[in-house]
């Protein structure tokens, strides 16, 4: 498999040195990319991070309104207590910080060492687990975090740059994540470079459904068949889980290798679902946003807004991945 | 009571692990592909070459715990904070020289650790379906009276067993967990790489 890489081992430093170069609105030191202009006094501080290969997520969401660091770990790796707990003091405006953690067990083990270690930095959690595909028990790790991770990000982003208390900001936090589901589909594997090969084989005419975002197979495979199939076997998904009604924020993901124009044919039906049941697309989002490498597909993310939330999403955002109102 | 070791047959130990995980790194990956994210054998491989460096810069501390301390800093994921405190923990309780007895009970201080912070239990198709076997089998020969080297022996045997043991296995921890039933059919990398690394015991013991 060709990949546009110099050795697999540099991959996330190499794309790290061009982040940095390509954006001056950002600064990278020892494995974290934090915003340069650097902490606000009296701000709650937002750090997210995992494994790399998610592009734009998570370091193309630090910047105004969104994230004030990110540790990217190892290609579907999550990173190291050393770089969260970095990151952690360097954000520290007085008010605190929130870590942002995706519910995977390297993250939520990582996270919460650095926590512990820590020192002088009042700290808040939030752990993001959309992802309907799981089957969620007492007895298993519970849902991955997935495309609801940008929406965290982003409302809790804008309530922090108001002003809010750690305490504010981690509830409407977990409110956000409260109020999301995802599910994803794949028309192909991905390519980690270490491997160097997809992870796993699906034949031309086979779908996975329920995939998260490491490659890793779904719950099951089905025949490939138009979009606006897919579209429904994603949001019956979500709809048997959270009933949709109301204003609702709805994102397309595309999985990294998926052109646009196929997420528009996928927006269209997905809309269209929405409608049929009632509801509404108050907000949207299309693109390649919460990635899998090089994997085609796409997952779909819906959160049902209330007039709060939807103030946070439209306030204004600027960052590598996503920028309005500013 | 059984012969003293000590802080090198450790060091040996971490050595003879670092081998035995570099050489089975892409059945590690494979193995990880079919239930996971592939990358089990490249990470644990990219942690225990940091383990030999931190060890060859020869620092003070135990030799397990310096390596526990390695991975959990620079590994990242689950293995590396699960294997770190297995053997961070080993080595808390070690010290510079110990009977086989100590060894046991160290061990299975370490199991405890990885279950507590991984919040799981044998069957979950995790490493301690290779891991809580292993320290039964090092404390039953104790209780038998028998030499190290039998002892781990057998240990590497329970090991291997209880990797093998979650091939039918429906993952309710870790990434595999993800997949439900169709984790069922596979062994679990991290029993894997257990198994491996409980081996290398032998092959230290050998050596010292």
């Amino acid at each position: 498999m060709k990949k546009l890489i110099n050795s697999p081992g540099e991959v996330v430093g190499d794309a790290l040195k061009g982040m940095a170069a390509a954006h001056p609105s950002l600064r990278v030191a020892d494995r974290v990319v934090y915003r340069a202009a650097g902490p606000r006094a009296g701000k709650v501080g937002l750090v997210s991070g995992g494994g790399s290969g998610h592009e734009p997520l998570h370091a193309g969401f630090v910047g105004y309104g969104m994230l004030d660091a990110a540790c990217p770990g190892e290609v579907f790796t999550s990173p190291v207590p050393d770089q969260i707990i970095a990151a952690t003091q360097a954000v520290d405006g007085g008010a605190g910080v929130l870590h942002i953690v995706k519910n995977y067990t390297g993250d939520t083990l990582n996270f919460e060492l650095a926590a512990d270690l820590t020192e002088g930095v009042e700290v808040a959690g939030v752990l993001v687990d959309d992802d309907v595909a799981v089957q969620d028990s007492l007895y298993t790790a519970g849902r991955r975090g997935t495309g609801a991770t940008l929406f965290v990000e982003k409302m809790a982003g804008a309530l922090a740059e108001q002003g809010a208390p750690l305490a504010q900001v981690a509830r409407v936090a977990a409110e956000v994540d409260g109020r999301s589901r995802s599910f994803g589909i794949a028309l192909t594997s991905c390519t980690t470079p270490a491997a160097g090969k997809p992870t796993f084989d699906l034949p031309d005419d086979q779908v996975e459904l329920g995939i998260g975002i490491h490659g890793e197979p779904g719950r099951r495979r089905a025949p490939h068949a138009p979009a606006r199939e897919l579209a429904e076997v994603a949001m019956d998904a979500v709809h048997h889980d959270l009933p949709l009604y109301g204003d609702l924020l709805v994102m397309v993901n595309g999985m990294g290798g998926t052109p646009l124009i196929e997420l528009y044919i996928v927006f269209a039906e997905v809309e269209a679902y929405v409608r049929a049941k009632g509801a509404r697309v108050a907000r949207s989002l299309v693109g390649n946003y919460v990635t899998s490498l090089d994997m085609q597909g796409f997952s779909v993310t819906v959160c049902r807004l209330d007039d709060e939330l939807t103030r946070l999403w439209d306030a204004p955002v600027e960052t590598p991945g996503l920028r309005w109102g500013r | 009571m059984g012969p003293l070791m000590d802080a090198a047959f450790c060091a040996a130990w971490l050595e003879a692990a670092a081998l035995a995980v570099a050489a089975d790194r892409e059945r590690l990956t494979d193995l990880d592909a079919a239930i996971g994210d592939a990358d089990h054998g490249a990470n644990l491989d990219r942690g225990f070459s940091e383990v030999r460096q931190a060890l060859a810069a020869g620092g003070p501390g135990q030799p397990l715990a310096v390596a526990g301390v390695t991975l959990i800093r620079k590994v990242g994921g689950a293995s590396g904070p699960l294997y770190g405190s297995l053997l961070r923990a080993m080595g808390k309780a070690l010290g510079e020289s110990f009977t086989l007895a100590g060894f046991a009970a160290a061990f299975q201080a370490g199991v405890d650790e990885v279950a507590r912070l991984g919040k799981a239990v044998e069957g979950d198709k995790t490493m301690l379906d290779a891991l809580g076997p292993a320290a039964r089998a090092v404390a039953g020969a104790v209780r038998d009276g028998a030499e190290p080297r039998a002892a781990f022996e057998r240990a590497a045997e329970a090991a291997r067993e209880g990797a093998l043991a979650t091939v039918p296995l429906v993952a309710r921890k870790g990434r595999a967990s993800y997949l439900g039933e169709r984790s069922a059919g596979h062994e679990d990398p991290g029993a894997a790489s257990s198994a491996l690394i409980v081996g290398a015991l032998v092959t230290a013991d050998g050596e010292a």
